[in-house]
């Protein structure tokens, strides 16, 4: 990025894909995909005191067509697992993925067989945030984190490896 | 009413029926009984009628005593007497492969509870309309509540879920679709 100061209005040069990637990773639209009591931290980050839109992130789509990253607040059972690749599968390019909390990271407190120990299982996952649950101010952290990840990744980059 | 008076109640109702009043700490409120399998829907029938009239199913479930006990399943019925504010409690034993009439002909709503008890334990309810899980997913293998299964069992999670529609009604639901579209609303 440069600043040019030839002209009678100061010029600022970039790179289309600095261009893009910023305006990504700006506005990041979240699916409301709320599993367990995560998705109650998910809300408060959303809610005023701590404000997701002050990074850009708060609108919650209903619908995952209109989404680009999915936060996967809570444990995921098994006989949710399907739903939640439908939901994702339905999402466009590109998306991003954040596991929010043990649960969704690891299977946390519930080892047993009717959680998935792990949701990057099912999809493929950006960020996981460690917590249970996670605070607001965690959750925003890891929001940082995509975002910065999605600031460093090129344009060209190659799909995510895909799981059956 | 006591458990020994609610016995004296409906064994003429229930011939054959081994009915034994059992002790709970809760006696007081709700008066337990034990039935044998066989006689269950008989004994419910009884406790509906006049006098008792149990007439709202408030919950089935179980609990399994393996290894210690031999009829190792325990079913606990709750009934519940709106009329008269009172509850009673029935438990059946069984064992594994013995089934059970169901209760769904004198109380519907004992539907769900006892698709979750097949689902979890793998009793089989007889005359049961729609016996199929609840819980777990339609394919799963085993019965999870039973004290012989294996709880932290290592399993790839599944991640296909199959089309809930035919081909057909899903082209019939895009032509429907289609045509509400095109077609202007009338006016309110």
């Amino acid at each position: 990025m440069g600043l040019e100061t030839d002209y009678e209005i100061p010029v600022l040069t970039t790179s289309a894909e600095f261009m893009v990637q910023w305006a990504r990773r700006s506005a990041i639209w979240p699916v409301a995909f709320g599993l367990a009591c995560c998705a109650i931290e998910m809300m408060a980050t959303g809610a005023s005191r701590y404000d997701l839109a002050r990074f850009g992130a708060e609108v919650f789509r209903g619908s995952p067509r209109q989404a680009d990253l999915m936060i996967i607040a809570g444990r995921l059972s098994r006989k949710m697992a399907p739903a939640m690749r439908r939901i994702y599968d339905q999402m466009p390019e590109p998306k991003w993925v954040i596991s929010m909390g043990a649960c969704a990271s690891c299977g946390g407190v519930f080892d047993n067989y009717a959680i998935v120990q792990g949701s990057d299982q099912v999809v493929p996952v950006d960020v996981f945030i460690p917590g249970c649950p996670p605070r607001p101010e965690a959750l925003i952290y890891g929001i940082v984190q995509l975002q910065k990840k999605i600031a460093a990744s090129k344009l060209d980059q190659t799909p995510k490896v895909r799981i059956a | 009413m006591s458990a020994e008076e609610i016995i004296a109640a409906i064994a003429p109702a229930v011939p054959g029926a081994t009915l034994e009043a059992l002790v709970s700490a809760d006696a007081a409120v709700t008066p337990s009984l034990l039935v044998s399998a066989p006689h269950i829907v008989a004994a419910c029938q009884a406790l509906q009628g006049p006098g008792l009239e149990f007439v709202a199913f408030s919950d089935v479930t179980a609990v399994d005593f393996h290894p210690t006990r031999d009829p190792r399943f325990d079913l606990v019925y709750h009934l519940v007497s709106p009329h008269r504010r009172a509850r009673v409690r029935l438990k059946v034993r069984v064992n594994l492969g013995e089934p059970v009439p169901t209760l769904t002909h004198l109380y519907p709503g004992a539907g769900w509870p006892e698709r979750e008890i097949y689902d979890l334990f793998g009793i089989v309810f007889d005359g049961h309309a729609d016996l199929r899980r609840l819980m777990m997913p339609e394919d799963w293998e085993g019965h999870p509540l039973r004290k012989d299964y294996p709880v932290q069992l290592r399993k790839d999670a599944g991640t296909y879920m199959p089309l809930q529609v035919t081909q057909e009604e899903f082209q019939a639901n895009m032509e429907r679709d289609r045509y509400q579209r095109s077609t202007a609303k009338p006016k309110a």
